[in-house]
């Protein structure tokens, strides 16, 4: 395909590779500690892992998975609270499939759907509501979640149901903001990162500007990175020529889709229907402020939260779970206790197993890891510590 | 999450409320363009566009001058590669 199978061509994979390698030699940091670069799209983690790319790297590189993938942060409550919405007897609720297996503190969306809840897979909000249209009768409720990306498809989509005068469709805001996240990680105590591979597609809607503090207050610097295998390596070898260099900047390698000053119609429809919330919950990191956004008081209408009662409980984690612990680059995915065993992309334990964009998932079903090696070293562990 | 695929306009089918239809790898799917679109290009100018596509918007208007200056790049970096490689060699044979 096009613009897709030009960026995958392995030569140039490797002169990238060639010209990384010669780089790390020139950064004085790489010799006393491996560089830690954190992509923070978790599009970009499923990338990594698909093409193997953490393995040609060399090892003073280490890349560190961050919190970008929506339905991985979605914390317990909202997922009860996504359940209690599809349990209303009138309610069709509808969801990306990525949201389906998350597990809630009782079930996922997948066993209510099993138990008679009327909850329909949809591809784009756009088809929720045709769904109202052709069912008035019922009540529609979206469940929308994502970055900025995602934002103003939602957007558009209440602004059309406006004004077409749909009355039985509402949405179950979800959605959250890169920037106060990334804030967030790096006024985090135990931060050692050297640099960030900036979201592509959050990008093409906020522009590059937003990054700025980033590189400037910060002192870290941020290449905003496509997708393909290409994308990723010519990323993080413009990151090492910072270094190398000496600079520190926000550059884009996506311009063939990231205009540097975003997208003006998309924005201009997140601003109309959305405002920013106080707070926002996160799976994993906790309550960050700013970091998510709710309908606008002349929306009410569509409002989910507003329309319907909501359990909007806060409830802790699985004990045994260490998603957060992934989630901030403190552990690697496999040292978690139960990743591979009580904890599988067939029955996951926490979020990050779950969407094929978390880190755990990705290494799971991609990763060169030897999963009977790590059990079997746990198990020594363990007999150790009881003899 | 946030994915998005790269696709072609083959059909403007609503003007007014910026409905086009895409191709997207041999497959045909209606989507909205409204994040295209302003007043110097139309949704009547969009015809034959490349658009990155996701949950069934065109989020950007994919830049085939800029794409094709990323590979050039990395073509050049190739040759560079190359051309050190020869001055290697041959200073090795003059030695």
């Amino acid at each position: 395909m096009k613009f897709i199978d030009e960026f995958r061509d392995p030569s140039k994979a490797k002169t990238l590779l060639k010209n990384i390698n010669a780089l790390t030699q020139q950064i004085p940091r790489c010799q006393t500690r491996p560089l830690q670069l954190m992509e923070v799209c978790g599009g970009h983690t499923h990338s990594i892992f698909k093409y193997g790319i953490e393995q040609m790297l060399p090892d003073t590189i280490e890349l560190v998975h961050g919190p970008g993938c929506p339905v991985c942060v979605l914390p317990m409550g909202r997922v009860d609270d996504c359940i209690a919405l599809a349990e209303h007897p009138n309610v069709i609720f509808t969801t990306f499939g990525d949201a389906m297996r998350v597990p809630g503190s009782k079930k996922s969306l997948l066993q209510a759907k099993a138990e008679g809840a009327d909850i329909r897979m949809v591809y784009s909000p756009l088809d929720a509501l045709k769904i109202a249209r052709d069912n008035p009768e019922r009540e529609v409720v979206f469940f929308a979640l994502g970055f900025e990306t995602t934002m103003p498809s939602t957007a558009l989509t209440v602004l059309r149901a406006e004004a077409e005068n749909i009355d039985n469709f509402a949405v179950f805001c979800n959605h959250i903001t890169i920037i106060p996240t990334i804030k967030a990680i790096l006024d985090s105590p135990e931060l050692t990162l050297d640099g960030f591979l900036g979201p592509g597609h959050v990008s093409m809607v906020i522009g590059s500007a937003p990054y700025e503090f980033i590189a400037g207050h910060y002192q870290k610097p941020l290449v905003i990175s496509g997708f393909e295998p290409l994308d990723i390596l010519q990323s993080i070898w413009m990151l090492l020529k910072q270094m190398a260099e000496g600079r520190c900047e926000v550059e884009n390698q996506y311009q063939r889709v990231v205009p540097d000053d975003g997208n003006n119609p998309a924005l201009d429809a997140v601003q109309t229907v959305f405002e920013l919330r106080e707070f926002f919950e996160w799976r994993g990191l906790g309550s960050i402020d700013h970091s998510g956004v709710k309908l606008r008081a002349k929306y009410a209408s569509f409002d989910a939260e507003l329309k319907y009662s909501v359990p909007n409980l806060k409830i802790a984690d699985p004990k045994s779970c260490q998603c957060g612990e992934v989630l901030k680059g403190v552990i690697k995915p496999w040292q978690c206790k139960i990743f591979g065993t009580a904890c599988t992309p067939e029955t996951p334990m926490g979020s990050l197993m779950v969407a094929s964009e978390g880190a755990c998932a990705a290494v799971y079903n991609y990763g060169r890891i030897d999963l009977a090696e790590i059990l079997k070293k746990r198990e020594q562990a363990a007999e150790a510590q009881r003899a | 999450m946030c994915v998005g695929i790269p696709g072609r306009i083959v059909e403007i089918n609503d003007p007014e409320h910026n409905i086009a239809t895409v191709e997207i790898g041999g497959i045909k799917r209606k989507i909205n363009i409204a994040c295209v679109v302003d007043k110097t290009h139309t949704a009547n100018d969009c015809m034959g566009d490349w658009v990155l596509v996701h949950v069934g918007f065109a989020m950007s208007r994919i830049d085939e001058q800029e794409a094709a200056a990323t590979l050039a790049l990395l073509t050049e970096l190739g040759e560079i590669e190359g051309e050190l490689q020869e001055l290697v060699s041959s200073s090795g044979a003059a030695a």
